[in-house]
């Protein structure tokens, strides 16, 4: 019962907080200098004032800013994202549809390494605290850390791609010859398209949850139940992974239900440099041609997955530490 | 164009084209092969009319055909219309149409598709940005299928060029139908010597050649167009061989690409570009309203210097509005070879002089000193605002330099004409018309002439220029406008930039000209050892 009582309080909480989202996204979006009609207008001299005025008429510019919300947010109560401002006037809906898989598929590939990896590493690392093994992997992980993405990348491709030529520079796919492919060849040319892309965007984030899980880690083995383990004669394997491990992993679910939207707006740059066709590249064109219908729709898509991601880990807490759900404090 | 006349003359020239004719079908030696390009956008929308990116008009420009077209000495040429007339008064242009054309899915081409892009493209419910130059138009009407007659309501002559390849579309496809929803935005169906065959967006578009073209299919079998948004990685994509065409920075041209793997596997070309870059001032301002003042300003700037330092030399310093190569460019106008001498001396002329000793010069208390504006993350207006400020300073004038997004900046800055000067460049055309960005009528809110230029002779001589056809009053017309504009220096005009495209070498054909090297692109081609992709 507490838990039911515990979520409804939570999800009420989310609506007004998506409202008061939107609402300021809208109104920041339009205090930004420029509009949509000056990517085709600013500077144009075949465009008289007369077309400028009539294609701000055409996308709705020309009424009060609340008139456009109430037109966005009603197209969105009839879950439509509206029509981009693009020449295309593509729905926004089919925009984003067509980029989010690439961009979900990527980040979960990059996330799913960065677990495996940075879990055992941090582990490894507050077992041996300051040891030789603790030292280096702890400089090594700071320097890709350190080091900007961009740079890694370009230094990767160069390597891998030109000088080597063992992995493909950019895309998602084989330019020619994709369509003859076997599904196993498509798997493989997937795969070697896509491994320096996961890779550079995992060596970002490996740094952050390594670190975590080894301050996380250390802090448990300090408790006394691990203590009284050691004191049962438990083998020190048993010690770790089974009563350790799994303590401090807990504070890792708010980490990576955080860390949902942070993925997405991480993706702008490595989307750019590997030519990859994803939802941040989207979003970074859309904010650059001021096309509000689409800002507004990739940031629902960011709200809503940042809501779901505080949510899924208040929710996971909430499981795995019953003094969250009842409000319960101390002891 | 002259009215043609005379029986024996017409049969002189229907054999003429005959055989041109067969000569353009015979360029081919082999057939076949794909050629993969590099671009730093997405295409938007392949409808020309729709479309302001120049991704969406390159890829378009394949595909479709206008009435019209450029050929490769910046002559305008029959494209869809076999030729024109234009009456005496120049009130009206008559089109003759070719026959036999076809759109690309079977449907014969007629004046009708002429007339309907014309209302759609003048259609108020059309979101173009190109509605202006149609405006001018009277009454339009097609006497029979393969005549189009055009009546302006005063003669214009850039009237001729806007009947290139925006305005015709295929009635039978959008007839009755919403432009901005039309399918044709990502399946387009043209007449031109291209089809598409897929589009992934953000990916890459790929056109096939027209096996139907009515100037012969072309010699490729394939354009692909990738799309890759970071320029290194379009580099690293080209060395390994992954690209087939890019355009190089000057660094790249100069520096990047002098090794072995470049010089067996690539040509690289270079030609003037439709661009320049100048430093504009505010007129308004007290400071720039003095002609003596702007003259000493450009004696101050080493423009050779400019073209060494930010292009690595691939450009050459601008006295105009015009490229070199344009055969409306005139040579013989004032020019201002760096002297700072005479520079110190015309700012003497103008009272401008350093009484306090301070190394700033000034007038009634006030001293020389200014801001110059320039978009943010374009390096090359960057380092050419830092060379100027040196040398500015060489002279005591104090040029402080801000650089602005672009957005801010035009919305900001120009529209409201905040500022004092701005180094910033504009795109040219084939088409010498500059009425849009120095008739004083254009001074006006969001006008082009933001600088607010007058000079009632330059009004009535742009005026003029467009109102003519004939080529060679157009150009004593414009030969006079640059002399005026040279003397006047609203603007300091500093550098036209080469376009440096690098092109892998197993394509022959290519040969750069005043208008580029894409306009016989349907004649490159691939020998048949040399073709790496297999279509079919």
């Amino acid at each position: 019962m507490a838990v039911v009582k515990y979520l409804i309080k939570r999800l009420a909480v989310l609506v007004p907080t998506f409202f008061g989202i939107t609402v300021i996204s809208f109104i920041v979006m339009h205090l930004a200098p420029g509009e949509p009609i000056g990517v085709q207008a600013d500077l144009n001299p075949k465009m008289t004032p007369e077309m400028r005025e009539r294609l701000r008429v055409q996308y709705g510019l020309d009424k009060p800013i609340y008139v456009q919300y109430w037109r966005w947010l009603n197209g969105l109560a009839h879950l439509d994202l509206g029509r981009s401002f693009a020449p295309d006037r593509a729905p926004v809906w089919q925009k984003i549809k067509e980029r989010l898989p690439v961009t979900i598929l990527i980040n979960t590939l990059s996330l799913g390494l960065i677990l495996l990896v940075a879990i055992p590493l941090g582990v490894a690392s507050a077992v041996r605290q300051g040891g030789t093994f603790d030292k280096v992997t702890t400089v090594v992980i700071f320097l890709f850390y350190a080091a900007p993405s961009f740079w890694v990348a370009l230094l990767m491709m160069l390597c891998f791609g030109v000088e080597l030529g063992w992995l493909p520079i950019s895309g998602l796919h084989s330019l020619m010859g994709y369509q003859d492919m076997t599904i196993l060849e498509k798997v493989v040319d997937w795969s070697r398209h896509l491994f320096l892309p996961v890779l550079v965007s995992a060596l970002g984030g490996l740094a952050g949850i390594s670190r975590y899980v080894r301050s996380s880690m250390l802090e448990v083995l300090r408790q006394d139940y691990i203590m009284t383990a050691r004191a049962k004669g438990l083998p020190e394997r048993t010690v770790i992974y089974r009563h350790a491990l799994r303590n401090a992993l807990l504070p890792l679910i708010t980490i990576l239900g955080l860390s949902l939207p942070g993925l997405i707006g991480g993706s702008v740059i490595f989307e750019s440099i590997f030519a990859i066709p994803g939802i941040g590249q989207l979003m970074w064109a859309s904010v650059m041609s001021r096309d509000y219908p689409v800002l507004m729709g990739n940031l629902v898509i960011v709200s809503i997955l940042t809501l779901i991601g505080n949510l899924l880990a208040d929710i996971g807490y909430g499981l795995a530490d019953p003094r969250i759900r009842t409000g319960a404090h101390g002891g | 164009m002259k009215r043609l006349s005379g029986l024996l003359f017409l049969a002189a020239l229907f054999i003429v084209v005959m055989c041109l004719d067969a000569l353009a079908v015979d360029k081919c030696p082999y057939y076949g092969d794909t050629i993969v390009v590099g671009s730093i956008g997405d295409a938007s929308t392949l409808i020309p009319m729709l479309a302001s990116d120049a991704t969406s008009h390159e890829i378009a420009g394949f595909v479709y055909n206008g009435l019209v077209k450029y050929d490769k000495n910046l002559n305008l040429v029959g494209d869809l219309a076999k030729s024109w007339d234009i009456s005496h008064d120049g009130l009206v242009i008559t089109f003759h149409l070719r026959k036999g054309v076809k759109w690309q899915d079977g449907v014969p081409f007629t004046a009708d598709d002429v007339i309907f892009g014309f209302k759609l493209i003048t259609d108020p419910k059309t979101p173009t940005p190109y509605a202006g130059d149609f405006m001018e138009v009277k009454s339009i009407e097609a006497p029979d299928p393969y005549t189009v007659r055009v009546t302006y309501k005063e003669p214009f002559a850039p009237a001729l060029s806007s009947w290139g390849d925006i305005v015709v579309l295929p009635k039978h496809l959008l007839e009755g139908k919403d432009i901005t929803k039309s399918p044709l935005a990502r399946k387009p169906v043209g007449t031109g010597p291209f089809m598409l065959k897929e589009w992934r967006t953000q990916e890459k578009i790929v056109l096939e050649a027209n096996p139907d073209y009515f100037e012969g299919r072309p010699c490729l079998d394939r354009y692909l167009m990738r799309i890759i948004p970071d320029p290194a990685t379009m580099f690293l994509e080209l060395k390994s061989g992954g690209l087939d065409w890019m355009d190089l920075s000057p660094i790249q041209y100069k520096r990047q690409t002098n090794t072995g793997f470049f010089k067996n596997n690539f040509n690289k070309y270079k030609y003037l570009s439709f661009s320049y870059t100048y430093l504009g001032f505010n007129l308004r301002s007290p400071l720039f309203k003095d002609r003596r003042v702007r003259q000493a300003i450009a004696y101050a700037i080493d423009k050779d210097e400019l073209v060494r330092g930010v292009l690595l030399g691939y450009g050459v310093a601008a006295t105009g509005p015009y490229k070199p190569d344009a055969w409306f460019y005139n040579p013989n106008v004032r020019r201002y070879p760096y002297n700072p001498a005479k520079a110190r001396r015309l700012l003497a002329e103008a009272g401008w002089r350093d009484t306090d000793g301070d190394g700033i010069l000034d007038k009634d208390g006030r001293p020389f000193s200014f801001t110059v504006l320039t978009n943010q993350g374009n390096s090359v207006r960057e380092a050419t605002a830092q060379i100027i400020q040196y040398r500015l300073r060489q002279i005591g004038i104090e040029m402080k330099i801000r650089s602005v997004e672009w957005t801010a900046l035009i919305n900001d800055f120009i529209d409201k004409r905040r500022f004092e000067a701005v180094i910033l460049g504009w795109t040219t055309g084939p088409d010498p018309d500059i009425y849009d960005i120095f008739h004083s009528s254009r001074t006006g809110p969001n006008g082009l002439n933001f600088i607010g230029y007058k000079n009632p002779e330059l009004d009535r001589l742009l005026v003029e220029g467009r109102r003519t056809f004939d080529r060679k009053k157009r150009k004593e017309i414009y030969d006079r406008v640059q002399e005026i504009l040279a003397d006047d220096q609203p603007y300091v005009f500093l550098y036209v930039p080469m376009a440096l495209p690098v092109i892998s070498k197993r394509f022959k054909g290519v040969e750069p000209s005043p208008s580029g090297i894409s306009y016989n692109f349907i004649r490159w081609w691939v020998p048949k050892n040399e073709q790496i992709y297999m279509t079919r």
